[in-house]
């Protein structure tokens, strides 16, 4: 081990491989050797995200396609002469095609709803850490009532209020999850706030709202984006969970959690319907964990545990 | 400590507070009208009126709100549509099914998940390690509906060892017990790992090795009970994730407990068991994260004084 090494010893990686300098490429490859849970984690997200883009290249048949007499073909893979890669559903719907057409929706899903519930929880956060006081207290009670109720439950009594439209089904997701990112941004917040910059860019004259877009919200990106890989995974499965509740996007637009719901009755004699949907789901989320793992333990160790 | 526990029950109070009008709120100013969803479809106007005038629903906001609350307070949540009884004791029928369940699951992520976390920390970078890493990060990704499917073809369908649906034994409660367990089990085994991990780097612990303690004292007695603060949190978190994770668990194995009955109750807009189930939900997350922050007091003598 080199005196650079040691003298750094404890250090997030990232900074660790600052300090031991080089071209920025050779600090991301020596990042992404120490961590290869972001390259898995990332590429299984990439090439899920790949295939569903691809879907109308990549897919075999059109998916939402029915035939009475292909239906429960078992999958090709394994060796039979079905014609389907991986097997049809009991409709004679291709199921490599509809796992493919399926990741669009979900991950196009998952990703707006990240992305909508990172918008409204790190202004909450921000507004919660910085003006403190009774806009903070107010701000944290209403968290304290999102958490009391099980996110499902309130997601399926909202949507069956309100119907399964896809703006429903977003809005949903996001009012699930924003309390996690605005607790996050919340407790960065107040340590940041406290730190010289910020003194420093007051006595410059800066308003509050310049020193928390240019200076307090830069320095609290690393946990947002630790939170959002992770809970990218948290809406996948949330989602997907809705979908097999009968209460996601309805038929025939396929759905990982749809097709999974929908192969439950053939399970002794087409095990393939709901297997295939299901892993494509739990890769989806594997990969969305391993990413979140190893961006925390580049970009900010002390979330371990979160 | 005085003061901090009638902060922390007054906190509690609120919390419960702003249940109650999140579950007002959403059977009350949302769209649905409950009167013409009691009604036959050829009901008169004037009918639907006259229903609506019994529900008090011509009333302004705040009244309907303090008629609801009081009703509450005095446990009248009003008759179930579907079931024509109470849903007071619609509900309370179904409490013991999943009671059993959840008591059974979290008992897996206790004795399971946190021993399986110390001794992972314990044989850091043996195959041990590694392997509930790997198990924990399947455990994590697996959708607990998918799982549960798998877990019915497996030991259900294919080998006929467990069955597969209903409650009527012990033996029922086998796979819907473990399929419940999976995400939060790992998710402990996940962060006592890491907190055991984290404190037996500590000075005090070489202190109490080069003292001459065997290696079983430090860790079970300086180790896991400086490690137990962060797994104390989570687990009092989990009695959530439990609830909402019952709702799907029980759909998959039509186990009659809460969460079925919220899904159920949910399609058949059976507003007054939904109003029930989301505010015991609720309250029973609320108390028991009363009693783990009451419990920190005991294990972190430095948090009564904070």
């Amino acid at each position: 081990m080199t005196a650079a090494e040691t003298s750094v010893e404890g250090a997030p990686v990232a900074q660790r491989a600052l300090v031991r300098g080089g071209s920025w490429r050779q600090v991301l490859g020596r990042s992404l050797r120490r961590n290869p849970t972001i390259v898995i984690g990332g590429g299984l997200l990439l090439l899920l995200v790949l295939s569903a883009v691809l879907a109308p290249v990549l897919a075999p048949a059109n998916p939402t396609q029915a035939g009475f007499s292909t239906r429960v073909r078992p999958p090709s893979i394994l060796g039979t002469s079905s014609g389907f890669v991986l097997g049809s559903d009991n409709l004679g719907r291709d199921i490599l095609s509809r796992v493919l057409y399926g990741g669009q929706l979900s991950l196009s899903l998952a990703a707006a709803s990240v992305v909508l519930s990172g918008i409204i929880g790190v202004a909450a956060g921000l507004v919660s850490g910085y003006v403190g006081g009774r806009v903070d207290d107010a701000i944290m009670r209403i968290v304290d009532v999102q958490l009391a109720f099980p996110v499902i439950l309130l997601a399926i009594a909202v949507v069956a209020v309100i119907g399964t439209s896809t703006t429903a089904l977003i809005g949903v997701l996001a009012l699930s999850g924003w309390v996690i990112y605005a607790r996050t941004v919340r407790a960065n917040v107040l340590s940041v706030k406290e730190q010289e910059y910020v003194g420093a860019a007051r006595a410059l004259g800066a308003g509050d709202v310049r020193i928390v877009l240019l200076h307090v919200l830069p320095n609290t990106m690393a946990p947002i984006i630790v939170v959002a890989t992770v809970q990218l995974a948290t809406m996948l499965l949330l989602e997907s969970g809705l979908s097999f509740l009968g209460l996601g996007i309805q038929p025939p637009t396929p759905s990982w959690g749809r097709m999974l719901a929908e192969g439950r009755d053939y399970l002794s004699n087409a095990w393939w319907i709901s297997t295939v949907p299901g892993i494509a789901i739990s890769l989806a989320v594997l990969g969305a964990n391993l990413l979140g793992d190893g961006l925390r333990d580049v970009l900010d160790p002390n979330l371990r545990g979160m | 400590m005085r003061s901090y526990v009638l902060r922390r029950v007054l906190h509690s109070l609120l919390t419960l507070f702003g249940v109650s009008l999140v579950v007002f709120g959403i059977l009350r100013v949302l769209p649905g009208d409950p009167a013409k969803m009691m009604l036959p479809d050829n009901a008169s106007a004037a009918q639907v009126e006259e229903l609506r005038r019994q529900f008090g629903l011509l009333e302004p906001l705040h009244v309907q709100y303090v008629a609801f609350l009081s009703s509450i307070v005095r446990g009248d949540f009003g008759q179930s549509f579907q079931f024509r009884a109470p849903a007071r004791s619609v509900v309370g029928e179904r409490i013991w099914p999943t009671l059993h369940l959840a008591l059974a699951a979290f008992s897996l992520t206790v004795l399971l998940g946190v021993p399986a976390g110390i001794l992972a920390a314990t044989r850091h970078r043996t195959m041990f390690d590694y392997g509930s890493i790997f198990l924990a990060a399947l455990g994590q990704s697996l959708p607990n509906f998918w799982l549960g499917i798998m877990l019915i073809l497996l030991f259900g369908v294919t080998l006929g060892w467990l069955p597969t649906s209903g409650y009527q034994g012990p033996a029922y409660l086998v796979l819907p017990a473990v399929t419940l367990a999976a995400y939060p089990m790992a998710l402990v085994a996940r962060l006592t790992r890491s907190s055991m991990l984290e404190v037996l780097g500590r000075e005090y612990i070489r202190t109490a090795r080069s003292k001459g303690l065997a290696e079983r004292t430090v860790v079970m007695l300086h180790g896991v009970k400086n490690a137990s603060i962060p797994v104390v949190t989570i687990l009092g978190l989990q009695i959530g994730v439990l609830l909402g994770g019952a709702v799907i668990t029980e759909s998959v194995f039509a186990w009659p407990g809460i969460g079925k009955l919220a899904v159920d109750s949910i399609f058949q807009r059976d507003f007054p068991v939904i109003q029930v189930v989301l505010i015991l939900a609720a309250a029973v997350f609320i108390v028991i994260n009363l009693i783990v922050d009451l419990l920190y007091t005991v294990l972190d003598p430095r948090i009564r004084y904070s």
